[in-house]
């Protein structure tokens, strides 16, 4: 998003010089509050190198400091965040108070005609009816009009949003009010039927053209919502201070997205951010698999080699070392508030299986089944996933977690197949609705298992609180882990293989 | 300090007229490189033109292009310098039978008539202007690394036998990397970081132009509307920017006017390199609203 307004803003804070100094010092302090690990080194290399931007051109000073502040791309967000709000424009116009007041001082420049060129949109059109301002969406939206539809982003805010000053809010819902007046989805509907009547006359539009011709809108819409949380931000900025809405907005970075508490948006950022980490542990797997000893000496290439040498071993041949791949079976609770959870860590396992010698799963919530077969020969995972959820049979009787039933069922089915050679992972939060334990299961796999890890996906502080029993299950495990978020996860399974 | 540059526009406009079409933020930071002196990592996924980069800036500043590929077992030999044992025992033979003190020839066989120099040696001690791409760091060992370090923040290389080497002039440095693996805080700090990510459609649409003779301005504008609308899908491997450009080319070459479903299946393969990523696009594109 580039936010250059240089016709109606104040000059950046930065632009006042000396002060600047302090004003970075201040803008790192909140980088590293939002948990990026930015070192000296890197201060002083971003205070060296905002002295050769120029000041007035914000996207450059932005992309500078980014260049120099931020080494991870997953981390860029949470700049941009932190960056909006604390080199947002800032000036009398994004008070939210006194509305009235501005809008006469404004009026001067406005042009209240949508075809109005170019830059001065922004400021004006206070007097439009609310269908006017549809309209000028509408138009804006369909020439695809930046200067537009910033003009309309900052109406449809003044408007709609119904800003109270001094509420210490992070502006979600100023944004879902100001969204619902605008209704976006009709706008959307709208443009696709003028398309439709537009072409109709040669021929109609085939489904191929109208999907592209829709996902041109829609990104044009993203951009406007993008414009309206911008312009919301500076409001609030404006009437809080930079401190307090930088401290409203943080979010925790992905890799420590609580797995149990991820909104819907952390959720989808969640998915993305799994496929490159199973990418890089796969990567990082084979390497320290490759680059282990060497296996004890191979006496008869040995023997080979020397021929080469006149019957000297000169040269001494070692056997390539097998390395133990471990057998896995994952035991997982996909019930409501862990599936995420179960989803992540399934994920995670089959996106390396290479590194075992096999795996095998099985899902449950008071009921068990096995889910290895959704898994075999399909490339993608999240459509595996998706089966699991849909297909398998796992409920018994009402669909509330009941550990010991499916440990059982388990046991009962499955429990042959442990060799000494079988890892097994059982996630879940051990929230068992007051059910029988039957931890002597845990106890008797153990025997016969080289190792039982459980995976809990709840703090440790809230185990053996309420009806958690990871404690009962926890003695008869080789470990018992809290794995809350991608970190975590990553740094276990890693370990395991 | 180094003035390459006047300021960002003209690294705009000059990578401009070597064909390669930066954003603000690339050239913004191939400026800053200059100014503080410093390398840049790039990151980002495969085919947006990391390396590319690299090869565009040396090609407008009419500077040698040094370049050091890295795999796996990379080592000193390979990256820094070398003695070149071969000579020396030449020169130590050849001494033999004439009375010469032990520490003549000590000297003599480690001085600069025996050294190899490699990549990262033959970039600080180049006379004329050079820029030194490091490709794909990432391929390298963790301790391996720590090679690069001395060279990325002090320009120099230290050679036990002769000292250390400084740099005559300080060159334009571009590390890239592909992200299979995290690279060490020492690194990263040392540098400045550049993420190059798909470029946006206008972007896109401007590459597909300069880099594919004959298109039109239409073709190009479906071209990269329908490499958004798949970039969009959930896949495997999104299509980069060189198989947009290697695309728009087969069309061209197919006489391709507009592009339909047909067309878009009929070619799709040089999009996606998956047969599953291949079958959910067709399926997506195929309908209007989109299943994803």
């Amino acid at each position: 998003m580039t936010l250059t307004d240089d016709t109606e803003s104040e000059p950046t804070p930065a632009a006042v010089g000396e002060p600047l100094l302090e004003l970075l010092n201040g803008f790192i302090i909140q980088l590293r509050a939002a948990g990026l690990p930015v070192s000296l080194t890197e201060n002083l290399d971003a205070m060296e190198a905002v002295k050769h931007v120029p000041l007035g051109d914000r996207d450059t000073f932005k992309y500078a400091l980014a260049a120099t502040l931020v080494k991870h791309y997953n981390h860029w967000k949470a700049f941009e965040t932190v960056f909006e709000v604390y080199f947002s424009l800032r000036g009398p116009e994004y008070s939210i108070g006194d509305e009235t007041e501005l809008g006469e001082l404004q009026d001067d420049d406005g042009q209240d005609q949508p075809d109005g060129a170019g830059d001065q949109q922004g400021g004006g059109g206070d007097n439009l009816s609310p269908e006017e301002l549809a309209e000028m969406l509408y138009q804006a939206l369909m020439r695809g009009d930046q200067q537009m539809m910033r003009g309309v982003a900052r109406q449809a805010v003044k408007r709609y949003a119904g800003m109270e000053p001094g509420r210490p809010v992070g502006g979600t819902y100023y944004l879902y009010r100001t969204l619902r007046n605008l209704d976006l989805d009709g706008v959307l509907e709208r443009l696709l039927e003028q398309d439709q009547n537009n072409e109709g006359d040669d021929e109609d539009l085939s489904d191929f053209e109208q999907r592209l011709q829709k996902d041109e809108y829609q990104s044009r819409v993203d951009q406007l919502q993008k414009e309206i949380e911008a312009e919301i931000r500076r409001r609030l900025v404006a009437d809080r201070g930079v401190e307090a809405m930088a401290k409203t907005l943080r979010k925790p970075l992905p890799e420590d997205v609580d797995f149990m508490h991820a909104s819907r948006e952390e959720m989808a950022s969640l998915r993305k951010a799994i496929y490159p980490l199973t990418r890089k542990l796969a990567a990082r797997l084979q390497r320290k698999r490759r680059h282990g000893r060497k296996g004890p000496l191979d006496f008869r290439r040995t023997v080979r080699a020397s021929l080469s040498y006149g019957g000297v071993p000169a040269e001494p041949k070692f056997r390539n070392p097998r390395p133990h791949k471990p057998e896995i079976m994952v035991i997982a609770d996909i019930s409501g508030s862990v599936a995420a959870f179960a989803r992540f860590t399934l994920h995670l396992v089959y996106a390396i299986s290479g590194q075992f010698s096999k795996v095998r799963s099985f899902v449950f919530i008071d009921g068990l089944d096995e889910v290895t077969q959704y898994f075999e020969g399909v490339e993608d995972i999240n459509e595996a996933v998706h089966r699991v959820n849909t297909e398998a049979d796992v409920v018994w009787v009402d669909g509330h977690s009941d550990y010991g039933h499916a440990l059982g069922v388990f046991w009962e089915k499955y429990g042959q197949d442990i060799g000494p050679r079988t890892s097994i992972m059982i996630l879940g939060d051990a929230r068992n609705n007051y059910h029988a334990s039957e931890s002597w299961i845990i106890k008797a796999m153990r025997e016969k298992a080289r190792d039982v890890y459980w995976l809990n996906p709840e703090p440790n502080s809230y185990w053996d609180t309420g009806d958690s029993i990871v404690g009962e299950y926890a003695q008869h495990c080789d470990g018992t882990f809290e794995v809350r978020n991608l970190r975590q996860l990553e740094g276990f399974v890693e370990n395991l293989a | 300090m180094s003035n390459r540059f006047t300021d960002v526009a003209s690294v705009k406009n000059d990578l401009a007229s070597v064909d390669y079409l930066s954003d603000e933020g690339i050239a913004g930071v191939v400026y800053l490189a200059d100014r503080l002196e410093k390398p840049i990592l790039v990151e980002g996924p495969a085919g947006t033109g990391k390396t590319e980069l690299a090869k565009s800036v040396a090609k407008m500043l009419g500077a040698r292009l040094i370049r050091l590929q890295c795999y796996e077992g990379l080592d000193e030999s390979k990256a820094l310098y070398e003695w070149n044992y071969k000579k020396q025992l030449l020169r130590i033979q050849a001494e033999r039978g004439e009375s010469q003190d032990w520490d003549d020839i000590n000297d003599d066989i480690f001085s600069d008539d025996f050294l190899l120099t490699r990549p990262l040696l033959e970039a600080i001690r180049a006379d004329d202007p050079v820029v030194l791409l490091i490709d794909e760091v990432d391929r390298v060992e963790v301790e391996t690394e720590a090679l690069l370090l001395e060279i990325l923040s002090d320009y120099q290389v230290s050679i036990p036998e002769l000292g250390t080497i400084e740099a005559k002039q300080i060159p334009l440095v571009f590390l890239t990397s592909n992200n299979t693996r995290e690279l060490s805080e020492a690194l990263k700090r040392r540098c400045l970081y550049l993420h190059v990510d798909y470029p946006d459609i206008d972007r896109e649409k401007e590459i597909v132009l300069t880099r594919v003779p004959d298109i039109t301005e239409n073709l190009a504008d479906q071209v990269a509307r329908v490499v958004r609308s798949i970039r969009q899908i959930e896949l495997k491997k999104a299509p980069s920017v060189s198989e947009t450009i290697d695309w728009a080319r087969t069309l061209v070459l197919l006489g391709v006017e507009k592009i339909d479903e047909q067309t878009a299946a009929e070619t799709i393969n040089i999009l996606l390199k998956y047969q599953s990523d291949i079958n959910k696009t067709l399926k997506d594109l195929g309908s209007a609203d989109g299943v994803s």
